[in-house]
């Protein structure tokens, strides 16, 4: 097992296990923390994919500033404590198995998709991810939903402060 | 990596955030799930681009085939940005309104 499928199944684990925590824990603040070290698994597994621009991104996007948004206004709310009342048991497990039902479904499908056998995702390898191409790319043959982007985002803004100020 | 192993992982996370939308109450955990499935559908994306370029890479050394994949990717993280923040802003809302953040309690839109 070379180093590359270590780090996969490191991060692979790191990824579920997080995940699972988001969902578990009864703490607002702690759910951010753990979706926080998904993020960071994600990024490790593009890192691992040579997808190194969308690494970095994830990380200031998402860990940075996406949850930094949260964690404010967890905050704000003053949540950093039990305030869930007592859920009905039944529609806990009836969720769970509803979720697990879909996870068995997606995951036989894929099995009989005899088309991605022999298949590999290039890891290492491959510069398509680096900053110089994608850069080329977006300024070139995406220029025109770059902009469009950039629209969204205003107004986005425009958006939370004007529902934040009533 | 076979390609296999990065859809399982990313159908397992997807799955986890579809769980805890169904089964958590608080309105912000509920957010957190969404951007759960939002990153795994990213991984899916790129490991389908890092497929594609492999596949190509074999006829052609300098091909730039797979890039739009991870171009979507980059857009998808655009638009979760500006759904947080507007989403976000519509919970505070709530909560000054009716001092609770459990979707059981948001479940009309009158009042």
């Amino acid at each position: 097992m070379g180093i590359t499928a270590i780090l996969f199944w490191f991060l692979t684990a790191l990824a579920l296990v997080s995940a699972l925590m988001v969902l578990l824990s009864k703490n607002p603040v702690h759910s951010v923390l753990w979706l926080i070290a998904v993020f960071f698994a994600i990024s490790g597994h593009y890192i691992l994919l040579n997808a190194q621009f969308l690494a970095i991104v994830n990380l200031i996007v998402y860990a940075g500033a996406i949850m930094v948004l949260f964690l404010f206004v967890i905050m704000l709310m003053n949540l950093n404590k039990e305030t869930e009342p007592k859920k009905n048991w039944m529609m806990k497990i009836a969720g769970a198995v509803s979720g697990g039902c879909l996870l068995m479904v997606l995951v036989s499908l894929v099995k009989q998709a005899t088309e991605m056998n022999g298949k590999i995702a290039l890891t290492k390898e491959g510069n398509i991810g680096l900053i110089e191409n994608l850069g080329k790319a977006l300024f070139s043959d995406f220029v025109v939903p770059f902009e469009i982007s950039s629209v969204l985002f205003l107004s986005a803004m425009v958006g939370a402060v004007v529902i934040g100020k009533k | 990596m076979p390609i296999q192993y990065y859809i399982y992982l990313a159908l397992t996370l997807f799955s986890i955030g579809i769980i805890g939308v169904l089964i958590r109450r608080n309105a912000i955990i509920v957010f957190m799930c969404i951007e759960l499935m939002l990153n795994s559908v990213n991984l899916l994306l790129v490991a389908f681009s890092k497929m594609h370029h492999a596949a190509a890479l074999v006829t052609d050394k300098a091909t730039s085939v797979g890039i739009d994949g991870q171009l979507f990717v980059f857009f998808i993280m655009v638009v979760a940005a500006a759904e947080v923040s507007v989403g976000l802003a519509i919970i505070v809302m709530m909560y000054r309104n009716t001092h609770s953040v459990d979707v059981n309690f948001l479940n009309r839109l009158k009042n």
